[in-house]
C-alpha cells in the first residue's frame, strides 16, 4: 500500500475529524456486543477515576509541521500541516517549568520539533534551566535539508536525549510504514549521531530507538527484541543505541483509517482489548505526563490531544494558568482509544510499562 | 453445521476444549504455556519453530496463530519464509528418502 503525501486533514478525509474517530471508537465490537467501556474496566481493578501518581514530565508538541507522512501516524503530520507553535507559547512553557521544579523531564514532540523556526531556541532555555530535554526525532530531518545537517552537534552540546523511530531493521518493512527511502536515511542520520558520541558506551548521550509494528498486530518481548535490533543494526551498519521502546500503535488518526481500510478494526480492537493488563493500566504515561498542544492548551497525553480530549473541565486548560497541584488531583480523561495503552506489556512513550 | 470444517472464529474458541475434559485439558494449556516461554530457545525462535511445524502439519488455525505471533515476536518475512521451507524440505526429504526403500524392494524383485 502506497503512502498518501497529503494528511487526511488536506484530504478532507473523515477520519480528521476527531468526533468523527470517537463515534468510531466507541461503537466498536464484535458480534458479541460492543466492548466494554475503558473507564468500566479500570473500574474493575479500582483504578477509576484515574489520578496522578505525581507528574515529572512535560510533554511539549512544537507543532504538526512534518517532512514525512507516516502511514500510522496518530497526529496526521506532514509538509502540509501549518498548525506550529509560537515563541510566545514556549515562553509560557518556560514559565509553568519555572514554578514547577518537580517537572524535571521535558519531552518534545511534533510533527518534526526541529522544523519549528524557535525549536533551538527553546531547547537552549530548557537546557539553561537543567532540566532533561528528550526530542523525538524522526531521523531523516537530520538529512532534509543542509540547516539541519548540524543537529547531532546541537543535541550533543545540550546533552538532548535524542529518541528515534525505526519500526524494523530492514528497509521494507520500514518504508511500507513511513516512506519510500525512509530506512536508508534513517541508518545514515543514525551514523550521524553515532559519530558525536551517541549511543556510545560513557559518552553520556543517549539514543534511543522506538519500535511500533508496521500493520494490525502488536508488539510483544521488548527486551528480546531490543536485543535483535542492536545485533542487526552492528551487524549490518555498524550502528549502536541504547534501549528501545515498543510502543503499541493506539487506534486513531492515520493509523485508524489504515485499520478500517484494511479490515482490521475489529480484530485490532478486540486484541487490544482482549490483552488488558491491570499492571500496565496502573502504570500509564498519562500519570506522570502532562502534554501541551501548539496552541497551548493542556491535555493527559499527546493522544487526548490529537482527538482534542483537554484535561478534565474545571482544571487549567492553558499552559499560561498552568498549576501543578490543581493538575496533579484531575481525574484524567479516557476513552476506547485508552485500550492501546493497558495491551500486554503496556505501552507508553518511554516503551513498555510492566 | 459451518459450510467449510475450518471457521477462523474457531481458532479464540481453543480454550473450550477443558469444558469436555478440565483436567487434560488444563494440564495440557498449562504445558502450552511453559513449552513457548524463553528458555535456551528465545520466543521469537519458538514462534519461527512453530510456524514451520504448523506448515508441515497444514493446520490452518496454527498458520494464523503463528504468523501474527512471529511478527509480533519481531521476525521478518525472510526469516518466516525460510522456517517455511526448512518445513518443505523436511516433508519433501521424507518422502524422498522412501525412495531408498524403493530401491531395495525393486532390487528385490528384480533380476
Amino acid at each position: 500500500m502506497s503512502i498518501p503525501v497529503k494528511s487526511l486533514k488536506a484530504q478532507h478525509h473523515q477520519f480528521a475529524n476527531p468526533a468523527f474517530q470517537l463515534e468510531v471508537l466507541q461503537h466498536a465490537g464484535t458480534e458479541e456486543g460492543d466492548f466494554p467501556f475503558f473507564g468500566a474496566k479500570l473500574h474493575e481493578h479500582k483504578l477509576y477515576p484515574l489520578r496522578p501518581t505525581g507528574t515529572t514530565i512535560l510533554q511539549v508538541n512544537v507543532g504538526k509541521m512534518c517532512n514525512q507522512t507516516c502511514r500510522h501516524c496518530h497526529v496526521d503530520a506532514g509538509p502540509d500541516r501549518k498548525e506550529i507553535m509560537t515563541r510566545d507559547t514556549m515562553q509560557l512553557c518556560l514559565d509553568a517549568l519555572a514554578k514547577s521544579p518537580q517537572l524535571t523531564t521535558v519531552d518534545i514532540t511534533g510533527g518534526a520539533p526541529e522544523m519549528n523556526p524557535d525549536f533551538r531556541w527553546f531547547v537552549e532555555q530548557l537546557s539553561a534551566m537543567g532540566r532533561q530535554v528528550i526530542v523525538r526525532c524522526n531521523l531523516t530531518i537530520i538529512l532534509a535539508n543542509p540547516k539541519y545537517h548540524d543537529l547531532p552537534e546541537f543535541f550533543r552540546k545540550h546533552s538532548v536525549q535524542v529518541t528515534s523511530s525505526l519500526p524494523y531493521f530492514s528497509a521494507s518493512r520500514t518504508d511500507a510504514q513511513r516512506g519510500d527511502g525512509v530506512f536508508e536515511k534513517s541508518i545514515k542520520a543514525l551514523q550521524l549521531l553515532n559519530a558525536v558520541g551517541y549511543g556510545r558506551e560513557g559518552s553520556g548521550l543517549e539514543l534511543n530507538l522506538v519500535y511500533n509494528p508496521s500493520g494490525a498486530f502488536l508488539p510483544v518481548g521488548q527486551k528480546s527484541l531490543e536485543g535483535e535490533f542492536k545485533r542487526r543494526l552492528l551487524s549490518g551498519y555498524g550502528i549502536v543505541f541504547n534501549n528501545l521502546f515498543c510502543i503499541t500503535n493506539l487506534p486513531i488518526s492515520r493509523y485508524l483509517d489504515y485499520l478500517v481500510e484494511s479490515g482490521n478494526y475489529s480484530s485490532y480492537m478486540e486484541k487490544l482489548v482482549t490483552a488488558f493488563n491491570p499492571v500496565a493500566a496502573a502504570n500509564v504515561m498519562c500519570r506522570n505526563t502532562v502534554s501541551v498542544g501548539w496552541d497551548g492548551y493542556l491535555y493527559d497525553c499527546d493522544f487526548n490531544q490529537m482527538l482534542e480530549l483537554k484535561v478534565q473541565f474545571g482544571t487549567p486548560q492553558h499552559i499560561r494558568d498552568f498549576n501543578l497541584a490543581q493538575l496533579d488531583q484531575r481525574a484524567i480523561v479516557l476513552n476506547q482509544h485508552c485500550y492501546g495503552c493497558t495491551a500486554g506489556a503496556g505501552s507508553s512513550c518511554g516503551g513498555s510499562t510492566t | 453445521m459451518e459450510n467449510t470444517y475450518y471457521n477462523p472464529a474457531d481458532l479464540k474458541k481453543f480454550g473450550n476444549i477443558t469444558e469436555l475434559q478440565p483436567e487434560m485439558g488444563r494440564k495440557f494449556f498449562d504445558y502450552y504455556g511453559e513449552v513457548f516461554k524463553e528458555g535456551a530457545l528465545t520466543e521469537r525462535e519458538k514462534a519461527l519453530i512453530a510456524l514451520a511445524v504448523s506448515h508441515a502439519v497444514q493446520c490452518p488455525y496454527c498458520i494464523d496463530a503463528y504468523t501474527s505471533d512471529c511478527l509480533e515476536k519481531g521476525a521478518d518475512e525472510n526469516q518466516m519464509m525460510e522456517a517455511v521451507h526448512v518445513a518443505a524440505a523436511i516433508k519433501g526429504g521424507a518422502a524422498l528418502v522412501h525412495g531408498v526403500q524403493m530401491m531395495n524392494k525393486i532390487k528385490d524383485l528384480t533380476m
